[in-house]
């Protein structure tokens, strides 16, 4: 390690590495017990990153259990530290890191479930944006040429797993014996006027025709591309959900 | 309305699970303190939160990531994001603490000591300067808790506090409960310690609860803000008060948090020992 000559520099890098289980800094005295008295700065820095990524992944914390979890956040921790004070921005390296953990490859569905978490996270705190009214969209032009500008929070999770039913079933009260579904499922997440978020699965038209509008086509583009993926697909259910929930917060006419 | 020091009352941390009893309530407290971080996301509840709060009392603003006894630079993009918050709040204080958490760009999420000497001294009040600089304001910087201390050290922390405040112009926050920590830990005096503190430069008190395990050279107090402020830190605080007269005075409880009547109880009791020291100091005067 780094000797005290070395300076401030020299000190911190010393300190860093016996947070990470090295031998104690040069230099460290205490009453008595002096490795148990350091260990509360080892036992924080673990600590408060750990209770950081469970309260950004609670249902993969409860999908693990806590002790795993906790046991996994280390390793995570070692591997993707923060890079920024603002622990709000963390944890988006988490649903990699998990499909390439293999005491999780017997949860395949868990790294979607980390997204979908990853996804409400960022939702949370996405920049606020003012509903359009009603009115705005019943007043215009052809679908043609008709773009509905989605609020910032809104996000679709394409899973190969049903992992919105697993979601909700994890949720604080759910029922764990009401989930029966199998089989793919497409999470749409957004903010809502309440600025909760909730996940709601898409059938696969309305799936079209979010991710259409996602990516900035008109509505009629958007409303053909559900034909295709669900034939005979009414747009009305979907667009009623964005509209009520406060989700569009444009409506311009293509160019 | 332009207020522009904290009152000399008590405050409490906000957390946003009292959000829906505070504006029921509308307790009866001189401010809120929130922990910067957690307002640096772009929007939703966060800041439709703070603004709400904001509107009806004085806000201390209190980071806890700069790293201002950290080696390298401050981080840049870090001190904007501060600076844009103090922008849109104004709040009435604005704290740090004399500690680093950050190093070679990763973030570690705890207040970590330094060792006192002229070269830290000459670091931190770098960093401060800078901050008061970017800032344009008056920051408070917070005595840290401690467990373990440095054979490199040259200086007293009291004595590299006072030299901080004298060099840089920032006041100081002065956490009892740290005082009171650090010194067990330390087996030292806290009243010594008080009694060589830098008190002229202090805006702004912190009063928190800590935790105690046993050990065999003697207890080890942790700063846990988990629980009620202990017995003998309110002792240290009233002594505080005799010799400062009333200051803003923070109750910080922030893991098992309980109901907000629990923390609205530790604010009482600060308030009651403010009304003593008004009433000594104006008969002083």
């Amino acid at each position: 390690m780094l000797a005290p000559g070395e300076g401030h520099d020299g000190f911190v890098a010393a300190f860093r590495a016996a947070l990470a289980g090295g031998a104690l800094p040069d230099g460290v005295t205490a009453v008595g017990e002096a490795e148990q008295r350091f260990a509360v700065y080892r036992n924080n820095v673990a600590h408060s990153l750990t209770e950081a990524l469970a309260r950004r992944f609670p249902v993969v914390a409860r999908l693990v259990g806590e002790e795993f979890f906790r046991a996994m956040a280390r390793v995570f921790l070692a591997q993707h530290p923060p890079a920024s004070p603002v622990l709000l921005d963390w944890g988006a390296a988490f649903p990699g890191f998990l499909e390439g953990f293999p005491p999780v490859a017997g949860l395949p569905y868990l790294p979607d479930v980390a997204q979908i978490e990853r996804a409400r996270g960022l939702a949370y705190h996405a920049v606020d944006a003012l509903p359009v009214r009603p009115a705005a969209v019943a007043g215009a032009r052809s679908p043609e040429v008709l773009r509905l500008v989605l609020h910032p929070s809104v996000s679709l999770i394409a899973a190969a797993w049903p992992v919105v039913s697993i979601w909700a079933a994890n949720q604080p009260g759910a029922d764990l014996g009401s989930m029966r579904a199998q089989g793919p499922e497409v999470a749409l997440i957004l903010r809502d006027r309440a600025l909760e978020v909730p996940v709601r699965a898409l059938p696969p038209g309305d799936a079209a025709l979010v991710a259409a509008l996602l990516e900035g086509q008109t509505l009629g583009l958007a409303a053909a591309r559900a034909q295709v993926a669900e034939p005979g697909h009414d747009p009305a259910a979907v667009l009623g959900y964005l509209m009520g929930a406060g989700a569009i917060i444009g409506v311009e006419e293509a160019a | 309305m332009s207020v522009r020091h904290l009152p000399a009352a008590p405050g409490l941390g906000f957390k946003p699970e009292h959000f829906a009893a505070i504006r029921s309530t509308r307790p009866d407290l001189g401010f809120f303190e929130v922990h910067a971080e957690n307002y640096m996301g772009a929007g939703g509840v966060p800041h439709a939160q703070l603004r709400a709060l904001r509107e009806e009392y004085a806000l201390s603003l209190h980071g806890v990531g700069l790293s201002i006894g950290g080696a390298g630079r401050l981080d840049a993009e870090h001190l904007a994001r501060l600076k844009r918050l103090c922008a849109i709040y104004e709040p009435e204080s604005f704290s740090e603490h004399l500690a680093w958490s950050s190093h070679g760009g990763d973030y570690l999420n705890d207040l970590l000591p330094l060792p006192y000497t002229p070269e830290t001294l000459g670091i931190v009040c770098d960093h401060i300067d800078e901050v008061q600089a970017v800032l344009g304001r008056r920051m408070l910087l917070e005595n840290p808790s401690t467990y373990v201390l440095f054979a490199q050290s040259t200086l007293s922390e009291t004595d590299f506090l006072a030299e901080v405040a004298r060099r840089t112009g920032c006041g100081l926050l002065l956490d009892v409960n740290n005082v009171f920590v650090s010194a067990t830990n330390h087996r030292a005096d806290p009243r010594a310690y008080l009694a060589a503190f830098p008190l002229a430069a202090v805006g702004e008190l912190h009063l928190g609860g800590h935790a105690e395990e046993a050990l065999p050279s003697g207890p080890l107090l942790i700063d846990a803000h988990g629980a009620p402020v202990a017995d003998p830190v309110w002792t240290l605080y009233a002594e505080v008060l005799a010799r400062t007269g009333p200051l803003p005075t923070l109750i910080e409880w922030d893991n098992d948090v309980p109901e907000l009547p629990v923390l609205m109880e530790e604010a009482a009791q600060a308030g009651a020992l403010l009304d003593g020291a008004e009433v000594r100091h104006a008969r002083a005067g």
